[in-house]
């Protein structure tokens, strides 16, 4: 059975992390930034760091659909260690 | 001309323009229940955007969500909250689920069930689940359109009359063209709804307090409660905020007509991306809660606050604007009304009629079914919409919190070896019945918390516990076989254990 790897599950707890479970920390008018109230900022900011964040979890995955392809000799499962210890 | 008249004609230019793109969009396709539904698994990254990006921008996102930031405050923040996150989830399961999908030549999401865990009786519970909280959404659409209609003509036309024309237009143009009508017709919609929400978002704060800034720095001034949770409401406060957030993006991807977008699509890469890129679709939506904050101090004491984008633009810009804003609302409700109906009608002709009382029936036979229930589902939601009234927002949060408990089975379905039916169907009954409950008897939030998500946790539950003690239908989609030559595919395990 395939599953997401780990590293691109992690990529994806970000915005969990920071919009989600951590209201209490940002529910807050000030300060406010560019003249918004910060907790709105912040949710309008993560509308763009999450596709960020997910374009880390979308390298994670093309990368490993790539070494799929190319067959899982050996050599690949060797690279795939490699690579995924970068992350 | 009358103010009136000059923007009923333009909504009805907008409006009428765009169903003619949706029947132009049939060409000379055979249209069996394949091409009708999942408009043979062809779409490529735009398509598939646009159609999912169709069913995001709804009537929902035009006034809902304006409303509540008008009449609660700042618990409407969940929703630029949830949409990012919905998009996280998705990136995960929609390619599994799309591969699934074109293994077993699944048009529907009852039919993810019906393969995996092997029980009609599952199947058609889902889709019974599926088509009811899709009612509650294409209620929420009916309303909003009828709203639109209503105010834009300056109260010239009621708005029952709007909904029933505007709805016989999308149940024919939905039986005509199918799912490849609804995607194009979706490209003028998000089009002129873009322009719009961008225009109105940063003209209407300018004209009255000279720009979002100073917009804010007034309602801080004058009514700072309104801008932190939980608003204007005694028990909107962090805890609902939370288990909001987790129940509407999990159960984002769950709306069956979200699903059926995944099987349009050409590849699980396509989905990814997409999935990947739909929060900055989502920019807009800010800028319809700013125009509903402005509203509570140009406009404060409004009884319904669905009405205040409406009522702003028709404060502040002349007739023929405003029929460009009714027209581009009133196409957004139908494009999204008409997914829902497609989806809806597909679900209860494939997976409750046929496999429960007609198991004779052709391909073709349920294909016109499906078309003739598009007409039943219509007739149901306008019946709604006329004789009950609640709010966009409670519609939405209604419907959601039914298909958030498909959650378990779908995850477990994919990802897990040990879910069993039982389990999954006890879940999902448990899950059901709490949120039904709580929220029929006006306990919603309980306790500070959202009842779907207090179904969805009961929900979990029994199906791990009755899962542990039953024993395992298939463990995997591997494990049955597929229902065309199944195209080559990449040897599983070894590398995606590693990583």
């Amino acid at each position: 059975m395939k599953r997401p790897a780990l590293a691109s599950i992690l990529f994806g707890l970000i915005p969990f992390a920071a919009t989600c479970f951590s209201v209490k920390l940002w529910d807050r008018i000030y300060p406010m930034v560019f003249g918004i109230p910060f907790n709105f900022f912040w949710l309008v900011l993560w509308m763009v760091l999450t596709p960020a964040c997910m374009w880390g979890a979308y390298c994670v995955e093309t990368r490993r659909a790539m070494q799929e392809r190319q067959g899982c000799g050996p050599n690949a499962v060797i690279r795939g260690e490699a690579e995924g210890g970068a992350d | 001309m009358s103010a009136s008249v000059v923007a009923l004609t333009i909504i009805s230019i907008i409006v009428v323009s765009g169903s003619l793109l949706g029947f132009s969009a049939r060409f000379r396709r055979k249209m069996d229940l394949e091409q009708w539904a999942c408009a043979g698994r062809g779409f490529g990254l735009l398509l598939v955007w646009l159609l999912m990006a169709g069913e995001m921008f709804t009537a929902f996102t035009f006034l809902g969500a304006s409303g509540w930031a008008y009449s609660r405050g700042a618990p409407v923040l969940y929703i630029i909250g949830y949409w990012p996150l919905g998009c996280v989830v998705g990136f995960y399961i929609l390619p599994y689920i799309w591969e699934a999908g074109r293994k077993h030549r699944m048009q529907t999401q009852a039919d993810f069930f019906q393969v995996r865990y092997g029980s009609k009786l599952l199947a058609a519970f889902v889709a019974l689940v599926g088509v009811v909280s899709l009612m509650a959404y294409l209620q929420l659409q009916l309303t909003g359109l009828g709203l639109i209609v209503e105010e834009a003509s300056y109260g010239s036309v009621r708005r029952t009359t709007a909904m029933i024309v505007a709805f016989a237009l999308v149940a024919a143009f939905v039986s005509v063209s199918g799912v490849r009508g609804v995607a194009w017709v979706s490209i003028v919609k998000d089009l002129l709804l873009l322009s719009i929400a961008v225009f109105i978002g940063f003209a209407v704060p300018h004209i009255y307090f000279g720009g979002i800034g100073g917009m804010f720095a007034a309602l801080a001034r004058t009514n700072p409660a309104h801008l932190v949770m939980p608003g204007t409401t005694p028990n909107l406060g962090h805890m609902w905020y939370l288990s909001t957030v987790l129940v509407t993006a999990f159960g984002f991807f769950m709306w069956p007509q979200f699903f059926a977008a995944t099987f349009t699509a050409r590849s699980g890469q396509i989905l990814r991306r997409n999935a990947m890129l739909m929060p900055l679709y989502a920019l807009a939506m800010p800028l319809m809660l700013i125009v509903g904050l402005t509203a509570v101090m140009v406009l404060p004491g409004l009884r319904n606050g669905d009405l205040s984008v409406l009522l702003i633009v028709r404060k502040t810009f002349p007739a023929w604007f405003m029929g460009i804003v009714g027209g581009a609302g009133a196409l957004t409700a139908m494009v999204a009304a008409a997914i829902q109906l497609l989806c809806g009608a597909t679900l209860w002709a494939k997976n409750l009629i046929r496999p429960l009382f007609a198991p004779q029936m052709t391909e073709q036979q349920t294909a016109t079914l499906s078309k003739l229930l598009v007409l039943a589902l219509t007739a149901g939601a306008v019946l709604l919409a006329i004789y009950t009234s609640v709010s966009l927002v409670s519609l939405f949060l209604l419907g959601v919190s039914g298909v958030a408990q498909l959650c378990p089975g779908i995850f477990l379905g994919l990802f897990s070896k040990r879910a069993t039916t039982a389990g999954v169907s006890a879940g999902l009954f448990t899950g059901i019945a709490i949120a039904a409950v709580l929220t029929l008897t006006n306990r919603d939030p309980y306790h500070g918390l959202n009842a779907g998500f207090i179904g969805l946790c009961f929900n979990i539950a029994v199906t791990g516990l009755v899962s542990a003690f039953t024993s395992v239908h298939v463990s995997s989609f591997d494990e049955i076989a597929a229902e065309i030559a199944p195209a080559p595919s990449a040897p599983a395990g070894s590398i995606a254990d590693l990583s």
